[in-house]
C-alpha cells in the first residue's frame, strides 16, 4: 500500500453508468475503509475539523473506523452531523476537510468524505439510529423547508430536547436533496429518506403539502399554533433565465424544472406519470454543480449533451469530481462560449442555439477572469432542447408575507452568520435563503449554527 | 391524507369533489388554486378552488378529465383519500384587495367558459357576498355541458347563457354576447375572463377594442407551483412571468396567448402517449411504433 496514495474507490463503469440511473461511486468496503483509516495520522491540532461547516470530530470518528467500532464511529459523527450519508456523497471535500489534511501536502489527503459515507451506510444497514433527547424542555420550535438547512437545525433542537415541526411545501421531505440532486449521485429511497427517518427518530414531526406565506405566515405560527421560535430554511428556489431571444420556447427549460421532473416525479422511469422531454441533442447552459447534474440526467434518457459555458475549464464553478465524471460519460463541453439566441422552428419548438465564442479578459469583482465576446465568431449548436442552470434566487413568498423580516438587494434574508439570528425577534434563518445559492454542507452548517442560537434565545426567555 | 367528502358529475368530463383541506380553506381568496396528488405514484395536477367552508375546514374544486392522471381521477370517490392537497397557491383576485366602497362603484362583467366556470363562481359569490353585483356570461359548447348554472343564478346579478349551437340560452360565442351586451346600451368597467385559452384571447382581442380593461387567470403546465420550476412562465407585456406566483391573473390585453398556447402543447405527445397506456391496460403493447 502506498500511504501517499487513497485507497482508490470503486466506481460503475463510465459507459454502462451512462445508461442508468444507479449511484456511480460504490464505496468502500469495511477492509477498504479501514486501510484508508490507518492513514490518517490523528492530528492532535486537527485542521480537518476546522475545514468542516458542521465540525465533526473527523480524526474521532476515522479512529473508531481504524479499529471496527463503526457503531461508535457513527455516533461521533452524529454528534455533528444529522446528514452523514448525504454530506459523505455531495460535500466538496477537496475545498474542505480534505483541503486542509495534513496527509495532503505531500501526497494525497485522506479520503475523508468516501469514509463518512461509509460510516452512515453501515449504520443504516445495520439498523443503528442516532441517539435523541432524554428530557424534554416542553417549548415548540417551527421550521420552514426540509432541506439541508431544515433538516440539520431541526435535528440539532430536537436533540436537545424542543418539540420540533418541519413545514414542507411540497409533497416529500429532503429539498433540494430529493428535488435538485439526481438518484445518481445521492439514492432517494436507499439513502435520502433513510436520513430524514433518522430525524424523525429524534421525535421531529414533518408536514408535508404546506406552504408557509400562503396557507399560513410565520407571524400565525407564532400568535395562533403556540410556536416559540421559527427557523427560515426555504432555499434558493427561483430559476434565472438569461433574458435572451427565443428563452419561451418549447424545449427550453430551467434545469430546476428538469430536475425535478427527473427527480422529485421520478420521470426517468418510463412508468412515471409525469412527463419529461428526451431530447435528441441538449445544450445544458451554464458550468455548476446543477448543470452537471442536469446533463448527466439528459444523456442517461438518452440524449446527446453539450455544456455551454462562457469561461474555461479551470473557472467551472462544479466540483472536479463532478466534470471528471460528466467527461468520462461522454458530456461534450463547449467551453468559452455564451449563448445569444434560442432559435425556434414554425411551431415554436428549438431547432438551434447561437452562441459566440469568448475570451478571458481582466479579472472582475469575483477574481475570475471576465469573459469578453470575440468579434464575428457567432455559430449555431444544433439541439432539440436547452436547459438553462444559471443559478436560483431566493424566492419571496416568506419575506414578503413576514412582518419586519429584512431582505438585502438580492431578497436574500439578512441573518446573523453566527446565530442566524434575523430582524425579528424569535425567528432565524439559513441556508440558501440566506446566502442564495450555495452548497448542502454550508446550509448545514447554518441549520446548526442557528439551532445553538435559537436555543441560546429560548433558554433566555 | 386529504379526504373526499362529496363527489359529483358535473357533466361528461367535468367533476367535482368537497375535499377536506383545513389549512387551504383558512386562508384562500378567490383566484387561488390548488395541487393535488392522487398517491404515490400521481402527478401533480394544478386545479381551480370553485369554493371554500372556512368553518367546515373544506375545498371544493372541480376538475375536467384531459388525460390520463385526470381520467385516473374520476375513480376517486366519497370517503377515498388525495394523497396531497397543497394551497392556496397564486395570488388571490385583484377584486379580493380592493376597497369595498370603490368596488361597488364598479359595473363589473365576468366571461365564464367551459370548465373556467368553476373559478368564476368564488369570485361572483364573494362580490355577492360584499354586496356587489356583477354581470355574468357562461359559455357552453351545448346544453348538456353546460355547468354550475343554479349555483351562478343565485350569485350573479344579470346571468346570460350562451351554447355554441344555440341549444339553450342565447346562440354563439361569450364573444357575441359581450358585443350584443355592449350595442343593447349595458356598459362596463372591467371584465374577468377565464376559459380556454383560446375563449380568452379573443374575448381580450374584442374588449381591447371596446377599451374595457379586461383580467384573465391562466392555467399553464406546471409542476411545483410555488415558483420553483418556471415551467409556467407566460409573456406578459414582453416580460416573463410565473403563473404560479405572479399569477395566475393577469391583464389580459398584455398576455402573449400564442406564445402561451404553443407552450400547452408541450407534453401533448407524453400525455397522449399515457392516455393509451391507460385505455388498454395490459393489452397495450407498443407496437404502434409512437409510443414507447
Amino acid at each position: 500500500m502506498d500511504v501517499l496514495k487513497k485507497v482508490p474507490v470503486r466506481e460503475q463503469d463510465a459507459k454502462e453508468r451512462a445508461t442508468n440511473f444507479k449511484e456511480v461511486c460504490l464505496g468502500y468496503n469495511m477492509e477498504e475503509a479501514m486501510e484508508e483509516a490507518s492513514r490518517c495520522i490523528n492530528c492532535k491540532n486537527a485542521q480537518c475539523i476546522k475545514g468542516c461547516p458542521v465540525a465533526i470530530d473527523i480524526p474521532g470518528f476515522i479512529e473508531k473506523v481504524k479499529s471496527g467500532d463503526m457503531e461508535e464511529a457513527y455516533q461521533v459523527i452524529s454528534r455533528s452531523s444529522a446528514l452523514p450519508a448525504v454530506c459523505g456523497r455531495v460535500c466538496p471535500q477537496e475545498s474542505q476537510c480534505e483541503g486542509k489534511c495534513i496527509r495532503g501536502i505531500k501526497g494525497e489527503p485522506v479520503s475523508i468524505g468516501k469514509l463518512e459515507r461509509f460510516t452512515a451506510d453501515w449504520a443504516r444497514e445495520n439498523g443503528i439510529s442516532p441517539k435523541g433527547a432524554e428530557e424534554k424542555l416542553g417549548k415548540k420550535v417551527a421550521v420552514i423547508g426540509s432541506g439541508p438547512a431544515g433538516l440539520t437545525c431541526a435535528g440539532d433542537l430536537a436533540r436537545m430536547g424542543y418539540d420540533v415541526t418541519i413545514f414542507e411545501a411540497l409533497h416529500e421531505a429532503g429539498g433540494v436533496l430529493v428535488y435538485g440532486i439526481p438518484e445518481f449521485r445521492l439514492p432517494k429511497e436507499a439513502v435520502v429518506q433513510k436520513e430524514i427517518e433518522n430525524v424523525k427518530a429524534l421525535g421531529v414531526k414533518i408536514e408535508t403539502d404546506v406552504v408557509i406565506g400562503k396557507a399560513v405566515t410565520i407571524d400565525e405560527l407564532m400568535k395562533e399554533e403556540g410556536f416559540d421560535a421559527v427557523f427560515i430554511g426555504s432555499g434558493a428556489g427561483l430559476p434565472k433565465f438569461m433574458g435572451i431571444p427565443g428563452e419561451n420556447a418549447n424545449g427550453v427549460f430551467s434545469a430546476n424544472e428538469y430536475l425535478t421532473r427527473s427527480n422529485l416525479m421520478k420521470a426517468f422511469q418510463e412508468d412515471s406519470a409525469t412527463p419529461i422531454m428526451k431530447g435528441k441533442k441538449v445544450a445544458v447552459v451554464g458550468g455548476g454543480n446543477v448543470a452537471m447534474d442536469a446533463a448527466r440526467t439528459a444523456l442517461r434518457l438518452g440524449s446527446e449533451v453539450y455544456i455551454v459555458y462562457r469561461r474555461s475549464e479551470e473557472e467551472l464553478p462544479a466540483r472536479v469530481e463532478e466534470v471528471h465524471h460528466a467527461k468520462e460519460e461522454g458530456i461534450i463541453f463547449h467551453l468559452l462560449t455564451n449563448p445569444v439566441e434560442i432559435l425556434t422552428d414554425d411551431n415554436g419548438w428549438v431547432n438551434g442555439i447561437r452562441c459566440v465564442r469568448m475570451e478571458l479578459g481582466e479579472p472582475d469583482e469575483s477574481g475570475r477572469r471576465r469573459p469578453v465576446v470575440i468579434p464575428d465568431s457567432e455559430y449555431v449548436i444544433d439541439v432539440d432542447t436547452v436547459i438553462m442552470a444559471l443559478g436560483t434566487s431566493p424566492n419571496p413568498l416568506i419575506s414578503s408575507t413576514t412582518e419586519r423580516l429584512d431582505t438585502n438587494r438580492w431578497k436574500c434574508i439578512v441573518a446573523d452568520e453566527n446565530n442566524g439570528a434575523t430582524s425579528k425577534e424569535g425567528v432565524y434563518a439559513g441556508g440558501d435563503a440566506v446566502t442564495g445559492a450555495a452548497t448542502v454542507i454550508l446550509a448545514m452548517g447554518a441549520g446548526k449554527n442557528a439551532a445553538r442560537g435559537i436555543h441560546e434565545y429560548l433558554s433566555k426567555k | 391524507m386529504f379526504e373526499i367528502l362529496e363527489k359529483k358529475q358535473l357533466n361528461d368530463t367535468i367533476f367535482q369533489m368537497v375535499v377536506r383541506a383545513e389549512r387551504v380553506a383558512k386562508n384562500c381568496l378567490p383566484g387561488q388554486f390548488v395541487i393535488v396528488r392522487m398517491d404515490d405514484d400521481g402527478e401533480r395536477i394544478p386545479l381551480t378552488i370553485c369554493d371554500y367552508d372556512r368553518e367546515a375546514g373544506t375545498i371544493t374544486i372541480v376538475f375536467q378529465v384531459v388525460g390520463a392522471e385526470t381520467k385516473r381521477m374520476t375513480a376517486l370517490n366519497k370517503g377515498d383519500y388525495f394523497r396531497d392537497f397543497v394551497g392556496p397557491l397564486g395570488r388571490p383576485s385583484e377584486l379580493c384587495e380592493e376597497e369595498i366602497a370603490s368596488l361597488k362603484q364598479k359595473r363589473i362583467l365576468f366571461v365564464a367558459g367551459g370548465v373556467g366556470t368553476a373559478p368564476v363562481y368564488p369570485q361572483v359569490k364573494w362580490l355577492k357576498e360584499q354586496g356587489v353585483a356583477a354581470d355574468v356570461i357562461v359559455g357552453a359548447k351545448t346544453k348538456d355541458i353546460l355547468i354550475m348554472e343554479e349555483e351562478m343564478k343565485a350569485v350573479a346579478g344579470n346571468l346570460y347563457i350562451t351554447t355554441d349551437d344555440g341549444s339553450y340560452g342565447r346562440s354563439g360565442m361569450v364573444t357575441k354576447v359581450i358585443q350584443d351586451l355592449v350595442d343593447e346600451g349595458k356598459q362596463y368597467d372591467v371584465c374577468i375572463a377565464i376559459g380556454p385559452m383560446i375563449m380568452m384571447k379573443f374575448v381580450c382581442r374584442l374588449t381591447k377594442e371596446l377599451n374595457l380593461p379586461t383580467v384573465v387567470s391562466l392555467n399553464p403546465i406546471m409542476v411545483d407551483g410555488t415558483g420553483m420550476c418556471g415551467a409556467c412562465r407566460v409573456l406578459v407585456g414582453g416580460e416573463v412571468k410565473f403563473a404560479c406566483v405572479d399569477g395566475p391573473e393577469f391583464d389580459g390585453h398584455l398576455v402573449d396567448f400564442d406564445n402561451a398556447m404553443k407552450r400547452q402543447q408541450q407534453y401533448k405527445t407524453e400525455e397522449g402517449r399515457a392516455m393509451l397506456r391507460l385505455q388498454e391496460g395490459d393489452t397495450h403493447h407498443g407496437g404502434c411504433g409512437n409510443c414507447g
